[in-house]
Protein backbone atom coordinates (compact mmCIF):
# COMPACT_ATOMS: atom_id res chain seq x y z
CA UNK A 1 0.00 0.00 0.00
CA UNK A 2 1.85 3.56 -0.71
CA UNK A 3 0.99 6.43 1.43
CA UNK A 4 0.74 6.72 5.21
CA UNK A 5 -2.49 7.68 7.27
CA UNK A 6 -3.02 8.92 10.50
CA UNK A 7 -5.45 8.26 13.09
CA UNK A 8 -5.79 10.60 15.94
CA UNK A 9 -8.88 10.03 17.58
CA UNK A 10 -9.88 12.03 20.79
CA UNK A 11 -12.33 12.80 23.20
CA UNK A 12 -13.24 15.84 25.15
CA UNK A 13 -11.39 14.39 28.11
CA UNK A 14 -8.74 12.43 26.93
CA UNK A 15 -6.94 10.92 23.18
CA UNK A 16 -7.60 7.57 22.60
CA UNK A 17 -5.98 6.73 19.58
CA UNK A 18 -2.63 8.28 17.73
CA UNK A 19 -1.24 5.61 15.57
CA UNK A 20 -0.29 5.00 11.82
CA UNK A 21 -2.86 2.52 10.46
CA UNK A 22 -3.41 1.38 6.73
CA UNK A 23 -7.39 1.69 6.92
CA UNK A 24 -10.08 3.20 9.12
CA UNK A 25 -13.83 3.02 8.66
CA UNK A 26 -16.37 5.17 10.56
CA UNK A 27 -19.97 5.89 11.40
CA UNK A 28 -20.71 9.01 9.33
CA UNK A 29 -24.21 10.39 9.93
CA UNK A 30 -25.28 9.34 6.50
CA UNK A 31 -23.73 5.62 6.92
CA UNK A 32 -20.32 4.48 7.54
CA UNK A 33 -17.78 5.41 5.41
CA UNK A 34 -14.07 4.22 4.60
CA UNK A 35 -10.49 5.50 4.58
CA UNK A 36 -7.39 4.83 2.80
CA UNK A 37 -4.58 6.72 1.87
CA UNK A 38 -5.11 9.32 -0.26
CA UNK A 39 -8.52 10.05 0.54
CA UNK A 40 -10.05 13.17 -0.61
CA UNK A 41 -10.26 15.74 1.97
CA UNK A 42 -13.82 15.97 3.57
CA UNK A 43 -15.54 17.11 6.67
CA UNK A 44 -18.77 14.91 8.26
CA UNK A 45 -20.48 14.98 11.94
CA UNK A 46 -20.30 11.13 13.19
CA UNK A 47 -23.46 9.25 14.43
CA UNK A 48 -23.94 6.27 17.17
CA UNK A 49 -21.56 3.15 15.99
CA UNK A 50 -18.22 1.55 15.33
CA UNK A 51 -14.65 2.95 14.59
CA UNK A 52 -13.28 0.36 12.97
CA UNK A 53 -9.18 1.00 12.05
CA UNK A 54 -6.54 -1.67 10.54
CA UNK A 55 -2.45 -1.33 11.65
CA UNK A 56 -0.35 -4.12 10.43
CA UNK A 57 -3.23 -6.00 9.26
CA UNK A 58 -4.80 -6.51 12.65
CA UNK A 59 -8.48 -4.99 13.09
CA UNK A 60 -9.16 -2.65 16.22
CA UNK A 61 -12.55 -1.89 17.38
CA UNK A 62 -14.24 0.92 18.93
CA UNK A 63 -17.55 2.35 20.19
CA UNK A 64 -18.27 5.94 19.99
CA UNK A 65 -21.02 8.43 20.33
CA UNK A 66 -21.65 11.56 17.76
CA UNK A 67 -18.97 13.51 16.72
CA UNK A 68 -16.48 14.80 13.96
CA UNK A 69 -13.97 13.70 11.84
CA UNK A 70 -11.84 15.55 9.31
CA UNK A 71 -10.69 13.27 6.72
CA UNK A 72 -7.13 14.59 4.24
CA UNK A 73 -5.04 12.35 2.04
CA UNK A 74 -3.03 11.94 4.89
CA UNK A 75 -4.72 11.57 8.05
CA UNK A 76 -8.06 11.19 9.80
CA UNK A 77 -8.82 12.84 12.72
CA UNK A 78 -11.87 11.96 15.07
CA UNK A 79 -13.23 14.50 17.29
CA UNK A 80 -15.78 11.91 19.12
CA UNK A 81 -18.22 12.78 22.28
CA UNK A 82 -17.72 9.24 23.91
CA UNK A 83 -14.93 6.79 22.66
CA UNK A 84 -14.28 3.40 24.43
CA UNK A 85 -12.01 0.63 22.54
CA UNK A 86 -14.11 -2.85 22.71
CA UNK A 87 -11.62 -4.20 25.14
CA UNK A 88 -12.21 -1.55 27.96
CA UNK A 89 -16.25 -1.76 27.43
CA UNK A 90 -17.96 -2.86 30.49
CA UNK A 91 -20.47 -5.63 29.23
CA UNK A 92 -22.29 -5.99 31.99
CA UNK A 93 -23.13 -2.38 32.55
CA UNK A 94 -24.20 -2.17 28.60
CA UNK A 95 -26.85 -5.16 29.03
CA UNK A 96 -27.90 -3.46 31.76
CA UNK A 97 -28.37 0.02 29.91
CA UNK A 98 -30.07 -2.20 26.51
CA UNK A 99 -32.23 -3.48 29.28
CA UNK A 100 -33.31 -0.46 30.73
CA UNK A 101 -33.71 1.66 27.55
CA UNK A 102 -35.79 -1.78 25.56
CA UNK A 103 -38.09 -1.28 28.86
CA UNK A 104 -38.82 2.16 28.58
CA UNK A 105 -39.49 1.73 24.98
CA UNK A 106 -41.72 -0.88 25.50
CA UNK A 107 -43.91 0.95 27.97
CA UNK A 108 -44.22 4.28 26.33
CA UNK A 109 -45.68 5.82 23.64
CA UNK A 110 -43.73 7.34 20.68
CA UNK A 111 -44.65 10.96 21.32
CA UNK A 112 -43.63 10.78 24.97
CA UNK A 113 -40.19 13.05 25.18
CA UNK A 114 -38.58 10.42 26.81
CA UNK A 115 -38.74 8.07 23.64
CA UNK A 116 -35.92 9.60 22.18
CA UNK A 117 -33.88 9.52 24.48
CA UNK A 118 -34.54 5.55 25.29
CA UNK A 119 -34.21 5.20 21.84
CA UNK A 120 -30.60 6.88 22.02
CA UNK A 121 -29.88 5.13 25.36
CA UNK A 122 -30.58 1.59 23.01
CA UNK A 123 -28.42 2.45 20.48
CA UNK A 124 -25.44 3.04 22.45
CA UNK A 125 -25.80 0.14 24.18
CA UNK A 126 -26.37 -2.37 21.40
CA UNK A 127 -23.55 -0.71 19.30
CA UNK A 128 -21.25 -1.03 22.91
CA UNK A 129 -22.28 -4.56 23.03
CA UNK A 130 -21.42 -5.29 19.57
CA UNK A 131 -17.80 -3.83 19.65
CA UNK A 132 -17.30 -5.47 22.92
CA UNK A 133 -18.18 -8.47 21.06
CA UNK A 134 -15.64 -8.07 18.80
CA UNK A 135 -12.20 -8.51 21.59
CA UNK B 1 4.55 28.82 80.96
CA UNK B 2 5.26 25.30 82.54
CA UNK B 3 6.66 22.21 81.71
CA UNK B 4 3.87 21.17 81.23
CA UNK B 5 2.45 23.84 79.06
CA UNK B 6 5.37 23.56 76.35
CA UNK B 7 5.21 20.26 75.91
CA UNK B 8 1.31 20.30 75.46
CA UNK B 9 1.99 22.41 73.06
CA UNK B 10 4.77 20.97 71.27
CA UNK B 11 2.37 17.91 70.78
CA UNK B 12 -0.38 19.96 69.61
CA UNK B 13 1.54 21.54 66.68
CA UNK B 14 2.81 18.44 65.99
CA UNK B 15 -0.52 17.22 65.22
CA UNK B 16 -1.24 20.20 63.28
CA UNK B 17 1.81 19.50 61.49
CA UNK B 18 0.66 15.93 60.49
CA UNK B 19 -2.28 17.36 58.68
CA UNK B 20 -0.60 20.05 57.14
CA UNK B 21 1.51 17.95 55.51
CA UNK B 22 -0.54 14.82 54.94
CA UNK B 23 -2.87 17.64 52.78
CA UNK B 24 -0.06 18.96 51.42
CA UNK B 25 0.59 15.21 49.79
CA UNK B 26 -2.56 14.63 48.71
CA UNK B 27 -2.87 18.17 47.11
CA UNK B 28 0.42 17.62 45.11
CA UNK B 29 -1.25 14.02 44.17
CA UNK B 30 -4.29 15.18 42.80
CA UNK B 31 -2.48 18.27 41.47
CA UNK B 32 -0.56 15.70 39.41
CA UNK B 33 -4.15 14.38 37.90
CA UNK B 34 -5.46 17.36 36.94
CA UNK B 35 -2.10 18.38 35.18
CA UNK B 36 -2.30 15.09 33.46
CA UNK B 37 -6.67 15.60 32.21
CA UNK B 38 -5.27 19.18 30.89
CA UNK B 39 -2.83 17.47 28.50
CA UNK B 40 -5.51 14.87 27.72
CA UNK B 41 -8.29 17.25 26.66
CA UNK B 42 -5.81 19.33 24.75
CA UNK B 43 -5.71 17.73 21.08
CA UNK B 44 -9.43 17.64 21.03
CA UNK B 45 -10.09 21.34 22.41
CA UNK B 46 -6.99 22.13 19.59
CA UNK B 47 -8.68 20.69 16.88
CA UNK B 48 -12.03 22.04 17.98
CA UNK B 49 -10.91 25.53 17.56
CA UNK B 50 -9.17 24.79 14.75
CA UNK B 51 -12.46 24.07 13.21
CA UNK B 52 -14.81 26.66 14.85
CA UNK B 53 -12.48 29.05 13.41
CA UNK B 54 -12.51 27.69 9.64
CA UNK B 55 -16.25 27.20 9.15
CA UNK B 56 -17.07 30.59 11.25
CA UNK B 57 -14.67 31.62 9.05
CA UNK B 58 -17.03 30.70 6.48
CA UNK B 59 -20.18 31.06 8.23
CA UNK B 60 -19.79 34.89 9.49
CA UNK B 61 -21.65 35.97 12.39
CA UNK B 62 -24.98 35.23 11.27
CA UNK B 63 -24.01 31.87 10.21
CA UNK B 64 -25.24 30.59 13.72
CA UNK B 65 -27.09 32.34 16.84
CA UNK B 66 -24.04 31.12 18.96
CA UNK B 67 -21.65 33.19 17.11
CA UNK B 68 -23.50 36.53 16.93
CA UNK B 69 -22.85 39.69 18.68
CA UNK B 70 -25.86 41.42 20.31
CA UNK B 71 -25.94 45.10 20.90
CA UNK B 72 -26.96 45.03 24.52
CA UNK B 73 -25.20 45.15 27.70
CA UNK B 74 -26.70 42.39 29.80
CA UNK B 75 -23.73 39.92 30.87
CA UNK B 76 -23.68 37.23 32.98
CA UNK B 77 -20.90 36.03 34.79
CA UNK B 78 -19.76 32.65 35.89
CA UNK B 79 -17.45 32.45 38.48
CA UNK B 80 -15.25 29.25 39.13
CA UNK B 81 -14.19 29.05 42.89
CA UNK B 82 -13.08 26.30 44.74
CA UNK B 83 -15.39 24.02 47.61
CA UNK B 84 -13.06 24.26 49.95
CA UNK B 85 -10.53 26.89 51.29
CA UNK B 86 -6.96 26.50 52.87
CA UNK B 87 -5.24 27.42 49.46
CA UNK B 88 -4.02 30.64 49.85
CA UNK B 89 -5.38 33.53 48.05
CA UNK B 90 -6.82 31.12 45.47
CA UNK B 91 -10.69 32.11 46.70
CA UNK B 92 -10.01 35.32 47.40
CA UNK B 93 -8.05 36.62 44.03
CA UNK B 94 -11.07 35.04 42.05
CA UNK B 95 -13.96 36.53 43.77
CA UNK B 96 -12.98 40.15 44.07
CA UNK B 97 -11.91 40.19 40.19
CA UNK B 98 -15.78 38.85 39.90
CA UNK B 99 -16.87 41.84 42.42
CA UNK B 100 -15.02 44.45 40.80
CA UNK B 101 -16.52 43.34 36.99
CA UNK B 102 -20.26 43.28 38.39
CA UNK B 103 -19.83 46.61 40.06
CA UNK B 104 -18.32 48.12 36.88
CA UNK B 105 -21.01 46.44 34.78
CA UNK B 106 -23.94 48.02 37.33
CA UNK B 107 -26.00 44.97 39.36
CA UNK B 108 -29.08 45.74 37.33
CA UNK B 109 -26.98 44.89 33.68
CA UNK B 110 -24.94 41.45 35.03
CA UNK B 111 -26.19 38.48 36.34
CA UNK B 112 -24.40 35.27 38.27
CA UNK B 113 -23.78 31.73 38.62
CA UNK B 114 -21.72 30.71 40.89
CA UNK B 115 -19.81 27.41 40.91
CA UNK B 116 -17.76 26.28 44.13
CA UNK B 117 -19.38 26.74 47.75
CA UNK B 118 -16.90 29.64 48.20
CA UNK B 119 -17.97 31.87 45.08
CA UNK B 120 -22.21 30.54 46.69
CA UNK B 121 -20.99 31.88 50.04
CA UNK B 122 -18.83 34.60 49.27
CA UNK B 123 -22.11 36.69 47.16
CA UNK B 124 -24.50 35.30 49.57
CA UNK B 125 -23.42 36.83 52.45
CA UNK B 126 -23.31 39.82 50.34
CA UNK B 127 -26.35 39.06 49.14
CA UNK B 128 -26.00 39.42 45.61
CA UNK B 129 -28.51 37.65 43.37
CA UNK B 130 -27.32 34.20 42.51
CA UNK B 131 -28.83 33.41 39.27
CA UNK B 132 -27.54 29.80 39.35
CA UNK B 133 -25.41 27.73 41.43
CA UNK B 134 -23.14 24.42 41.35
CA UNK B 135 -21.20 23.16 44.25
CA UNK B 136 -19.98 19.95 45.51
CA UNK B 137 -18.94 18.23 42.07
CA UNK B 138 -15.27 19.87 41.61
CA UNK B 139 -13.61 16.99 43.39
CA UNK B 140 -15.07 14.37 41.06
CA UNK B 141 -15.85 16.75 37.78
CA UNK B 142 -16.94 14.63 34.76
CA UNK B 143 -18.08 15.82 31.73
CA UNK B 144 -21.77 14.72 32.34
CA UNK B 145 -21.51 18.53 34.55
CA UNK B 146 -20.08 20.16 32.00
CA UNK B 147 -23.00 19.28 29.13
CA UNK B 148 -25.73 20.07 31.95
CA UNK B 149 -23.96 23.87 32.79
CA UNK B 150 -23.24 24.57 28.72
CA UNK B 151 -26.48 23.64 27.95
CA UNK B 152 -28.17 26.13 30.60
CA UNK B 153 -25.85 28.52 29.77
CA UNK B 154 -26.41 28.35 26.04
CA UNK B 155 -30.14 28.11 26.93
CA UNK B 156 -30.26 31.90 29.21
CA UNK B 157 -28.21 32.83 25.88
CA UNK B 158 -30.03 31.83 23.07
CA UNK B 159 -33.76 32.59 24.99
CA UNK B 160 -31.74 36.45 24.92
CA UNK B 161 -32.29 36.82 28.73
CA UNK B 162 -28.85 37.86 28.59
CA UNK B 163 -26.54 39.18 25.59
CA UNK B 164 -22.67 38.14 26.91
CA UNK B 165 -21.40 35.02 28.92
CA UNK B 166 -18.11 35.25 30.53
CA UNK B 167 -16.35 32.99 32.26
CA UNK B 168 -14.04 34.37 35.61
CA UNK B 169 -11.55 31.59 36.91
CA UNK B 170 -8.02 31.32 38.34
CA UNK B 171 -5.72 30.16 35.45
CA UNK B 172 -2.95 27.67 36.09
CA UNK B 173 0.13 29.18 35.66
CA UNK B 174 2.86 27.21 37.74
CA UNK B 175 1.79 25.06 40.57
CA UNK B 176 2.71 28.38 42.76
CA UNK B 177 1.02 30.63 40.56
CA UNK B 178 -2.58 31.53 39.94
CA UNK B 179 -4.31 34.21 37.86
CA UNK B 180 -7.80 35.41 37.45
CA UNK B 181 -8.74 35.38 34.02
CA UNK B 182 -11.87 36.51 32.13
CA UNK B 183 -12.54 35.01 28.87
CA UNK B 184 -15.90 35.83 26.74
CA UNK B 185 -17.82 32.15 26.72
CA UNK B 186 -20.56 33.55 24.43
CA UNK B 187 -20.89 34.60 21.44
CA UNK B 188 -18.03 32.71 20.72
CA UNK B 189 -15.48 34.65 19.37
CA UNK B 190 -13.51 32.93 16.56
CA UNK B 191 -10.95 35.50 15.69
CA UNK B 192 -7.40 33.82 16.02
CA UNK B 193 -6.31 30.33 15.55
CA UNK B 194 -6.26 30.50 11.44
CA UNK B 195 -6.73 27.55 10.36
CA UNK B 196 -3.56 25.93 8.86
CA UNK B 197 -4.95 24.89 5.44
CA UNK B 198 -7.57 26.26 3.46
CA UNK B 199 -11.00 25.16 4.41
CA UNK B 200 -12.31 25.62 1.10
CA UNK B 201 -11.18 22.68 -0.64
CA UNK B 202 -13.28 20.29 1.75
CA UNK B 203 -16.18 17.93 0.78
CA UNK B 204 -18.89 18.74 3.56
CA UNK B 205 -21.34 16.16 4.83
CA UNK B 206 -23.91 16.93 5.26
CA UNK B 207 -23.16 20.69 4.89
CA UNK B 208 -20.80 23.42 6.43
CA UNK B 209 -23.89 24.80 8.49
CA UNK B 210 -24.85 21.84 9.78
CA UNK B 211 -21.53 20.94 10.61
CA UNK B 212 -21.05 24.51 12.19
CA UNK B 213 -24.46 24.08 14.23
CA UNK B 214 -23.06 20.79 15.76
CA UNK B 215 -19.71 22.11 16.18
CA UNK B 216 -20.33 24.69 17.97
CA UNK B 217 -22.13 23.65 21.33
CA UNK B 218 -19.08 20.86 21.46
CA UNK B 219 -16.50 23.81 21.07
CA UNK B 220 -18.35 25.74 24.01
CA UNK B 221 -18.58 22.64 25.95
CA UNK B 222 -14.71 22.22 25.68
CA UNK B 223 -13.88 26.13 26.94
CA UNK B 224 -15.79 25.27 29.75
CA UNK B 225 -14.15 21.97 31.15
CA UNK B 226 -10.98 23.86 30.15
CA UNK B 227 -11.94 26.07 32.68
CA UNK B 228 -12.66 24.07 35.13
CA UNK B 229 -10.04 21.98 34.59
CA UNK B 230 -6.86 25.25 35.08
CA UNK B 231 -9.61 26.15 38.06
CA UNK B 232 -8.97 22.98 39.50
CA UNK B 233 -5.31 22.64 39.28
CA UNK B 234 -4.97 25.99 39.98
CA UNK B 235 -6.57 25.11 43.35
CA UNK B 236 -4.64 21.63 44.24
CA UNK B 237 -1.16 23.75 43.19
CA UNK B 238 -2.32 26.86 45.41
CA UNK B 239 -3.57 24.52 48.39
CA UNK B 240 -0.12 22.49 47.92
CA UNK B 241 1.99 25.90 48.21
CA UNK B 242 -0.19 26.56 51.23
CA UNK B 243 0.04 23.67 53.12
CA UNK B 244 3.69 23.10 52.12
CA UNK B 245 4.49 26.62 54.14
CA UNK B 246 1.78 25.66 56.83
CA UNK B 247 3.94 22.58 57.53
CA UNK B 248 7.46 24.71 57.36
CA UNK B 249 6.08 27.40 59.88
CA UNK B 250 4.86 24.78 62.08
CA UNK B 251 8.27 22.77 62.19
CA UNK B 252 9.83 26.54 62.82
CA UNK B 253 7.51 26.63 65.76
CA UNK B 254 8.15 23.16 66.92
CA UNK B 255 12.23 23.97 67.06
CA UNK B 256 11.29 27.28 69.05
CA UNK B 257 9.25 25.49 71.74
CA UNK B 258 11.56 22.62 72.15
CA UNK B 259 13.97 25.27 73.02
CA UNK B 260 11.95 26.98 75.12
CA UNK B 261 11.34 23.30 76.79
CA UNK B 262 14.88 22.77 76.90
CA UNK B 263 15.78 25.92 78.73
CA UNK B 264 13.13 25.70 81.15
CA UNK B 265 13.79 22.38 81.87
CA UNK B 266 17.59 23.18 82.55
CA UNK B 267 16.28 26.15 85.04
CA UNK B 268 14.23 23.78 86.73
CA UNK B 269 16.78 21.39 87.42
CA UNK B 270 19.77 24.29 88.58
CA UNK B 271 17.02 25.48 90.60
CA UNK B 272 16.33 22.09 92.10
CA UNK B 273 20.17 21.39 92.52
CA UNK B 274 20.61 25.20 93.96
CA UNK B 275 17.99 24.15 96.47
CA UNK B 276 19.72 20.59 97.30
CA UNK B 277 23.20 22.41 97.65
CA UNK B 278 21.85 25.26 99.72
CA UNK B 279 20.18 22.73 102.03
CA UNK B 280 23.05 20.16 102.43
CA UNK B 281 25.14 24.08 103.17
CA UNK B 282 22.63 24.62 105.80
CA UNK B 283 22.97 21.31 107.53
CA UNK B 284 26.69 21.23 107.52
CA UNK B 285 26.53 24.41 108.96
CA UNK B 286 24.68 23.42 111.92
CA UNK B 287 26.03 20.05 112.37
CA UNK B 288 29.88 21.50 112.52
CA UNK B 289 28.07 24.46 114.84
Amino acid sequence: MEGRLHLELATPTRLVVSEEVEEVVAPGLLGYFGVLPGHAPFLTTLGVGEVIYRRDGREHYLAVTGGFAEVGPERVIILAETAERSEEIDTGRARTALERAEGRLAGRAREEIDYDRALRARTRAATRLQVAGRR
Amino acid sequence: MTLRDIRRRIRSVQSTQKITRAMKLVAAAKLRRAQERILQARPYAAKMAELVAGLALRAGEEGHPLLARRAGGRRLLVVISADKGLCGAFNSNVLRAALAFLREGGEAESSLVVVGRKARDFFRRRSWPIRAQRVGFLDRLGFEEIREIAAELMGVYLAEEVDEVHLLYNEFRSVAVQRAVRRQLLPIQSEGAAPEAPTADYLYEPSPGAILAALLPRHVEGQLYRALLESLAGEYGARMTAMEAATKNAQEMIERLTIDYNKARQERITKELLDIVGGAEALRKSAAA
